[in-house]
Order: C-alpha cells, then sequence, then structure tokens
C-alpha cells in the first residue's frame, strides 16, 4: 500500500491504494471516475485513454503510482462550467458515437491529437486514432467530429 | 408543427456518454458487493475426474466456492435453444444438456467449471487459481468440415449432428439442373467471428431476502426475455421475483441476446450467500466465451441458361454451432438463413440443406445480420461468378434476374412485399462511377498494381418476425413487441418500450415518432427500456426489429391516446367524438373555434372534475388516467434491400488489398433520422468488410483459441476505411403504418461479398477465403503472374 497524490479534473486527491493499482482501476475504483472505460486490458482499444500531465495515456497499463504527483485529466473533467468541449460538441453534432463505450478514449485521444496538430488531414486523424478501437460507427462520423472540433477550438 | 420523422435531430443519449456519465454494468457496485471468478476449463473436451476446493476455500476473503454438483443439487438449468428445429427426415433436432457450471464434461476451452465468490476481485482471483481441476483430456472435434467424422462429443448425438435440415425442392430443382446450359459451382467457407462489442459482458446479481426478489444487472439486449429464460428454464426464480436490468449497453450486435452462465450463476449464488456479486469479464472471456458468429462451409450451384436467365440454385450447408445450441443458435443457420438463400432473384427452383454440427468451440449464434449475410455471400459469390463464367456484365446479368414486379413472391418462403431493385443498381452504379472503373482499372495497372471491382445486391428478412409465421416455423416464442405511452398530468410523456438500446439511439428516434404522433415536443418525452421492472413484457433488439416492430407499437398505443383524447375532448366541449380532430397536439371539434391542447386533455384525464361542479370530462365508460399499450404483432416481414460496390486495389508484391471505394445504395424504406441510419449503415459496412479483409477467429486441432486477444484478432481500426459513400432509394413498406424496413444489419450482410468480388475480380476470378490478408492475396498473386506468363 502507498499514498497515491494526483490532481484529478482540477482537484487534490489523495487515497491509499496497493502498489498493483492500476491507474483506471485507482480511478474507476477508488474516485469512481467511471466514465474511464476497460474493453481489453491489454492497451488494444483505448476505451481508457486519460490525459496525464497533457499527454494522452492508456490508463489500463499504467500503475497510479508512476503517475503519482502528475495532473490527470478525465472525460469528467473535459467540460468547463457545465458547457460540453468542442470536441464533446462536435461528436454529438455529428454522430460520432453510438453506444458510448469506446467513447469517453476516443474523445481524450482525439482531444490530444488536436493539441499535437492543429489541423490534421483525415489520414493524420486516422493514424492518430488507430489505437482506439470503435465497433459502431465505422470511424467516419468520429473523424468528421475531429476535423469539425478543430474549426471550434 | 414540423414533423420530426426524417429529420437529422441530434440524440438525447449523447451528452450522458460524452461526459462520462453513462452507466454501465461494470460501473455499478452495490453495498457490501462480493465478487466473482469463473474457473473455466483449459482443455476444449474433457470429463471432470474429481474437483478439489479445500485449497482454495482457505485461501484469503473466499466466501463460498461453488461447482456443477451444488448447480445441480439446487436443480437450476441449463441454457436453451429457443427454436426447434426439425430434419428432413422428420426427426427433432438433438441438443446437449448446457449446465451453467460443467458438472461432468467441459466442451470448450472456456466452459466454466466453478465460481470462486471472495471479498475483493484480487481475492477471487488468487483462490480460483487454487481450485484444482482433475479433467481426463479427450480428443477434441474442432473443424466444421469435419465434425460428422469427429469423436460423439455429446452422448446420444451421432455424428455430432444437431439436424440435418432441407428447404425447398430437392426434385424440382434436379430438373431445373438437368435443362441448365451451364452450372456454376462455388465452394465456400463463411469465416468464424467474434463480435467483440466494447463492452466486455458483465453483471452484479443482488438479492434482497425481505422481499425474497432477486435484481440482475447485465449487458444484455432483451431483459424481459433474459429474464423468461432465466426463470422459465433456468428454475433461478419466478419471474416475479426476479428483476433483469439492462442499463447502458456498450454494443451487443448479438452476442448479447444470450442468457449465459454467469447470469444464472451470479443470480443462483446471490440468493444463496445472501450478498451481492459482481463479475465483470475480461476481454480474453469475452473471446472465449462471448456466442461467436458465421462459420459455415458451403457448397453451392447455380443452374444459368447461356444468356443469363437463372433455372435453380442449390445451397449445402455444414454451419458449426459450436459445444452447444443457444438460444439464435439453432436459428440461425436454417430460418435466418435459407429462406434468404436466392437472394434478390427470381429463381423457378431452389433448396437449402443444412446440417448443424457440434464441435468443441465456443457457441455460435447470432451476430450482426445472422444467417442472412452467409446466405448474401454465397448467391453473391456465385452471381458474380456466373458473370465471369458467361461474360455478362455484372450488373446486367443481377437485373436480368431481378423480380419485374412486387409483391415478389420468392420461391422458398418469403413474399418481399416492396421494393425497386433496378433503381438501387442504377443509382448504386452511378455513385460509384462504374462506367468509369475501366478507366481506373488501366491507372492502377500502369502503377504496377490490380485493381478489381465487386458488385452486391442483397435483400434481407428482418423486423424480426410476425409470430404466427415464426410460430409455424418453429420459434419457441411469439416476437411482437410492447409499448406504453404515459401522459402525466402535466403534460410530459413517458414511453416504456421492450427494445433495448445498446447504441441504437431509440432515446431519440422513438421519441421523434411518438413526439409527432403525439404533438408533444420531444425534450417532454422520455424513452424507457431495459428493466422488468418498468413497461411490460418486450422482446428486446436484434434482428432490426426495434423500429419496425418497437416502433410501431409505439405509434399504436399512441394512436390509442389520442382516440382516448378524442372522446374526453368532446365530452369537454360538448361536440360527438366523431367531429374532434387531433392536428400537432391539439384536438379540435371541426367547423367551431373550439379546442384542447393534448396537454389539457392529459390534465382532465387525471384530475376528472371541476370544483362545485358534478360535471366530469369523461364519457362514461372511459375510466380516469392517459396510459395506453400497445402490443404489436407484424403481419411480416421487413425487407429492405440495396446494391452495393466496392474498389479494392492490390499491391501485388505485397499482397496489400486496400479498399479504394466503397458505395452503398440501400433501400430502408421511410427513415426516421437519417444521421442515426447512416451511423448504423457505417458500423455495419466497418463489420462487414472486417470480415471480408482483416477478421478470423481461429482454432488450432487440439480446440485452443488461437485468436484470443485484440494481438491476434484483427478489429478493423480507424486507419482501415476509406469515407463510404452512402446513398438510398426508398420504397415504403406495405406491411406497417410507418412504412419502414430496418436498416442495422445491411452493411454486415453486404459488405463481405461485395469486398470479395472486388478482390477476386482484381485477382483474376481467382478464389480467395476469407478474410483475404495479404499472405493469401500475395500467393494469389504469384499464382496470376504463372498463370499470365503461361499464357503469354
Amino acid at each position: 500500500m502507498g499514498k497515491i497524490s494526483l490532481e484529478v479534473n482540477g482537484k487534490k486527491v489523495e487515497k491509499e491504494a496497493s502498489d498493483n493499482t492500476l491507474l483506471s482501476t485507482f480511478l474507476r475504483e477508488h474516485l469512481q471516475l467511471t466514465g474511464t472505460h476497460i474493453g481489453c486490458d491489454t492497451s488494444q482499444c483505448g476505451a481508457c485513454v486519460v490525459h496525464v500531465d497533457g499527454n494522452s495515456l492508456k490508463s489500463c497499463t499504467a500503475l497510479a503510482a508512476d503517475v503519482n504527483g502528475s495532473k490527470v485529466t478525465t472525460i469528467e473533467g473535459l467540460e468547463t462550467n457545465g458547457k460540453m468541449h468542442p470536441m464533446q460538441e462536435a461528436f454529438k453534432k455529428l454522430h460520432g458515437l453510438q453506444c458510448g463505450f469506446c467513447t469517453p478514449g476516443m474523445v481524450m485521444s482525439a482531444v490530444d491529437l488536436l493539441q499535437k496538430n492543429k489541423k490534421p488531414s483525415d489520414t493524420e486523424i486516422r493514424d492518430w486514432l488507430e489505437g482506439n478501437i470503435c465497433r459502431c460507427t465505422g470511424y467516419q462520423n468520429i473523424v468528421a467530429a475531429v476535423k469539425e472540433a478543430a474549426t471550434k477550438m | 408543427m414540423a414533423s420530426l420523422v426524417g429529420s437529422r435531430v441530434e440524440r438525447k443519449e449523447d451528452k450522458r456518454f460524452l461526459t462520462g456519465k453513462g452507466r454501465y454494468t461494470a460501473d455499478i457496485n452495490l453495498a457490501n458487493q462480493t465478487y466473482a471468478i469463473f474457473v473455466r476449463s483449459p482443455h476444449a473436451r474433457a470429463s471432470i475426474k474429481k474437483i478439489n476446493i479445500d485449497k482454495a476455500l482457505k485461501s484469503s476473503g473466499v466466501v463460498s466456492i461453488l461447482t456443477g454438483k451444488e448447480i445441480a443439487d439446487d436443480k437450476i438449468g441449463g441454457l436453451i435453444a429457443g427454436w426447434a428445429i426439425r430434419s428432413e427426415d422428420g426427426t427433432e433436432m438433438k441438443c446437449p444438456g448446457n449446465p451453467p457450471l460443467a458438472k461432468d464434461n467441459v466442451n470448450f476451452v472456456g466452459d466454466p467449471v466453478a465460481v470462486v465468490i471472495a471479498e475483493s476481485l484480487a481475492e477471487a482471483k488468487d483462490a480460483a487459481e487454487k481450485v484444482e481441476v482433475d479433467y481426463k483430456v479427450l480428443k477434441a472435434v474442432t473443424s466444421t468440415a469435419d465434425a460428422m467424422n469427429g469423436d460423439t462429443i455429446h452422448e446420444g448425438i451421432d455424428k455430432n449432428l444437431c439436424f440435418d435440415w432441407l428447404l425447398g425442392d430437392r426434385q424440382k430443382v434436379k430438373e431445373a439442373f438437368d435443362k441448365a446450359d451451364k452450372v456454376i459451382s462455388i465452394d465456400i467457407i463463411n469465416n468464424r467471428l467474434i463480435p467483440n462489442a466494447m463492452e466486455p459482458r458483465a453483471c452484479v446479481a443482488d438479492y434482497n431476502a425481505a422481499s425474497e426478489e432477486i435484481t440482475l444487472y447485465t449487458t444484455s439486449q432483451n431483459p424481459h426475455l433474459s429474464r423468461l429464460i432465466m426463470s422459465a428454464f433456468g428454475n433461478v426464480a419466478p419471474e416475479h421475483k426476479l428483476r433483469v436490468v439492462a442499463p447502458d449497453v456498450g454494443g451487443g450486435f448479438g452476442s448479447k441476446i444470450n442468457v449465459y452462465n454467469e447470469d444464472i450463476v451470479c443470480s443462483w449464488a446471490a440468493k444463496k450467500i445472501n450478498r451481492a456479486i459482481k463479475w465483470v469479464a475480461e476481454r480474453s472471456e469475452s473471446f472465449l466465451t462471448d456466442i461467436h458468429g458465421r462459420d459455415h462451409v458451403t457448397h453451392a450451384e447455380l443452374a444459368v441458361t447461356k444468356d443469363g436467365k437463372f433455372l435453380g440454385f442449390k445451397n449445402e450447408t455444414i454451419a458449426n454451432l459450436g459445444a452447444y445450441a443457444r438460444v439464435f443458435g439453432t436459428v440461425t443457420p436454417t430460418y435466418l438463413f435459407g429462406p434468404c438463400a436466392t437472394g434478390v432473384y427470381e429463381i423457378p427452383a431452389a433448396y437449402t440443406n443444412v446440417k448443424a454440427v457440434y464441435t468443441n468451440t465456443a457457441p455460435v449464434d447470432a451476430y450482426r445480420g445472422a444467417g442472412r449475410p452467409e446466405a448474401t455471400y454465397t448467391i453473391e459469390r456465385l452471381v458474380e461468378k456466373a458473370s465471369m463464367e458467361l461474360g455478362i456484365d455484372k450488373t446486367e446479368l443481377r437485373i436480368k434476374n431481378f423480380p419485374t414486379a412486387f409483391p415478389f413472391k420468392q420461391t422458398l418462403v418469403h413474399t418481399v412485399d416492396s421494393g425497386d431493385y433496378v433503381a438501387g443498381m442504377e443509382k448504386a452504379k452511378q455513385m460509384a462511377d462504374y462506367k468509369g472503373f475501366e478507366a481506373r482499372r488501366k491507372e492502377s495497372e500502369a502503377k504496377g498494381k490490380l485493381r478489381g471491382i465487386g458488385v452486391t445486391s442483397y435483400f434481407e428478412a428482418c423486423g424480426i418476425a410476425p409470430s404466427a409465421a415464426v410460430m409455424s416455423l418453429g420459434c419457441g416464442v411469439g416476437l411482437w413487441e410492447s409499448a406504453e405511452v404515459r401522459f402525466n398530468p402535466t403534460g410530459q410523456v413517458t414511453v416504456y418500450t421492450g427494445s433495448h438500446s445498446h447504441g441504437q439511439s431509440h432515446q431519440t428516434t422513438f421519441a421523434q415518432i411518438a413526439a409527432d404522433e403525439l404533438g408533444v415536443p420531444i425534450e417532454n418525452i422520455d424513452i424507457v427500456h431495459g428493466d422488468t421492472d418498468k413497461g411490460t413484457f418486450g422482446m428486446g433488439t436484434y434482428g432490426s426489429r426495434s423500429l419496425a416492430v418497437g416502433g410501431i407499437a409505439i405509434v399504436n398505443a399512441c394512436k390509442k391516446i389520442v382516440e382516448k383524447g378524442k372522446r374526453v375532448t368532446a365530452k369537454m366541449l360538448e361536440a360527438n367524438p366523431e367531429d374532434v380532430e387531433f392536428k400537432d397536439g391539439e384536438f379540435i371539434v371541426s367547423k367551431s373555434n373550439k379546442k384542447k391542447t393534448i396537454g389539457e386533455v392529459a390534465f382532465a384525464c387525471y384530475l376528472p372534475g371541476v370544483r362545485d361542479e358534478m360535471k366530469s370530462p369523461l364519457p362514461e365508460g372511459d375510466e380516469p388516467g392517459l396510459k395506453e399499450t400497445s402490443f404489436y404483432d407484424p403481419s411480416n416481414f421487413s425487407f429492405p434491400a440495396g446494391t452495393h460496390i466496392a474498389e479494392v486495389e492490390i499491391d501485388p508484391e505485397t499482397g496489400h488489398v486496400k479498399l479504394e471505394k466503397y458505395t452503398a445504395c440501400d433501400d430502408f424504406g421511410r427513415i426516421i433520422n437519417p444521421m442515426v441510419v447512416e451511423g448504423q449503415v457505417h458500423g455495419g459496412l466497418a463489420q462487414g468488410i472486417g470480415q471480408a479483409l482483416y477478421e478470423n477467429a481461429e482454432y488450432d486441432e487440439t480446440g485452443q483459441l488461437m485468436t484470443g486477444s485484440y494481438m491476434d484478432y484483427t478489429m478493423p481500426r480507424a486507419d482501415n476505411f476509406p469515407e463510404f459513400n452512402i446513398g438510398y432509394t426508398c420504397t415504403h413498406a406495405t406491411t406497417n403504418p410507418l412504412g419502414v424496413k430496418g436498416c442495422g444489419e445491411a452493411g454486415a450482410i453486404a459488405a463481405p461479398p461485395t469486398v470479395m468480388n472486388a478482390v477476386i475480380d482484381a485477382l483474376g476470378g481467382q478464389e480467395v477465403t476469407m478474410p483475404a490478408t495479404a499472405e493469401k492475396v500475395w500467393k494469389a498473386c504469384k499464382n496470376l503472374k504463372k498463370s499470365n506468363a503461361k499464357a503469354a
């Protein structure tokens, strides 16, 4: 057991957790932030993507202890004053989600893409999202949503 | 008031999903809950000699360990096949018992033998490793084609044969083939797929000792049906003491229709230990134990005249059921498959023969399209081959054999009420620039690439299903749907549906329908589903049935509301009910300026009286309240159809197939929300293209799943697809009041043959099995080079 101190979605949190606690487990079970989803346990599907110190990270394969002291943003922290982030708005407007399960990871990953590449091409968007699996949408409307968000950010 | 049906309404469900507020089963935690881990067979086929739980019981945090013996002692029933199929010789199908925890034998890798329940997940995992199961390993049967020659898996089921089923007339087919100028034949493998909904299966079971009620939260596409099966066949609890809740469900694609072992075991065990139990599958468990899809081996023949008229068709298929027959396991390769075998063509004589076999693999059941993709793949590969062998353009050959009039009475089962297949073909050709293909082929050639074009014209029977029809076919239940429309006294509406949304957008599309019917703003309408305690019994969502069956139940319930509203308005305004018209949320007495809004009428229905007056607004015979229910049983299936065209470019040096263009032109009847339909088409296409180019579930000869993770099973990803080119034609269904047909499965049905026809076209007609991986295609390219060299 050890103490994990993080800043999650702008709030300081401190919890005891066993050393083998994954970041995804810490968020879901210790902080009840269940918006971060577990789809594969092996870092393949990307449903668990969060931001750690501004960069996207698959939280199911990071130990909470490894990111101790970091700033973490989850899907729950993307709104500002109750207003959805332009990426969230674009996903809604362009039907970039269906069942919603891969969505939090997909959105977090897409937001990071636009932090690093303000005007990505279709190919760049598709390449970047290669680490996020969606079984519902066929990705087309996700790509459209990322492009739409790029015009608003 | 503008109609919402037909509009691109943004989804009501999206905000919660986009902000992390979705509530999936794995997000649910109950007070004092325990955690379950299942001990699963590592062998594909073995008898269980002994299970020793002594060490495991002493492990830290263990609450209980239960095995097949306890579940049998408590007379808990097993998993069932929902449809009874009779063989050609009149004998009933043969189904083995499928206990929720195996007691004597295990029949596939992942078959559960025990459940370990502990205070924490980690403790449950530790203890599960200490359960000692002594197996006698037996020779596994894994090959679909050879299953009938393997050892007998289930005692008393000879040749591992569940049934040998025939649809059609062998004699007539023989006569047709005798008259043929040419017979086109094909051998096909329809590759086994794993549905892979992104949310792994999960359940949380709770027992309330005071009310003696079990509550099961589970990842189900049909909670009411699950409750019925768990109660009537599983003997878990009487239906009124069992509540099944399917909250937000992260995709299904058929894999969450079934009641699974874990649902029954956790429900039963929660009562036994009088505590809540949570189980969440790891992805590897999903790969091993979710139902799989497809897995057919087929030989088919098409008899044709030299000018391309189809005369006869035969289809001999071996369908793999896996280890056990599950809910839709037996109907998928029969009544969902056989009647669609002749596709969109007039073929005067046809039969389909299916031998369904057991193997030591995960159960095979309904996966997006269920039977119809397999049927369409066979006929559309055959037709494409016929076009090559006859030297007739692939689109012309199809048009030549399309029905000339509707209703189109097919040779086998269906009477297709509406459609215009020629219009669909013409529009698809235009969208795809079919004419320009040869120029594009030459451009590719100049770059050293091979380019191919593939076409598919499909139809499907969905809106599953008219009870009278399916009962006569052997289904255990009717497949109608229910809806209840409740007005609150202050005018908002709650619609309870027996359908279930796990991505399909019912919260929005069903609200659009109700808003139009009732003239109530969409924001004042809530759609409730997924909880057996809320709303009446319903059948759930699969087979593109939610709109064509469930949606119509909503329309009908709304119409009853309006009828009552007219009677009440007439009483309130002292008019004849026949003189009251309803439009845009207002009841208007014709030829007068007297009217009541539907909100005022609802209020009057709940507060039937005026202070200091004896007068009630309720006509004699009408009870207070404004709530109506409808159970809608369709008179026929609905029949979406369309033509898809794909173009691929192959690099012969690497065998890499690039999908360059994909055009889909579908006729779904009336479209409620174009945005949602577009999404359904995209998703179906991705799965269908996945089957053609990427996905394959593979077992080795000992029955170990070789593709048990995302490292081995190729899931389609964003960079695998071009931008899809989507369009529609529209003929309204004549068998339901909305004129709707269904759109959920079309892409998965049409895409595999479309893409494979293009690949095989590029390869000069050389057969390649799905998925057309770089290795297979590269080998075919080498052969092509050799044969071209010879020809030169």
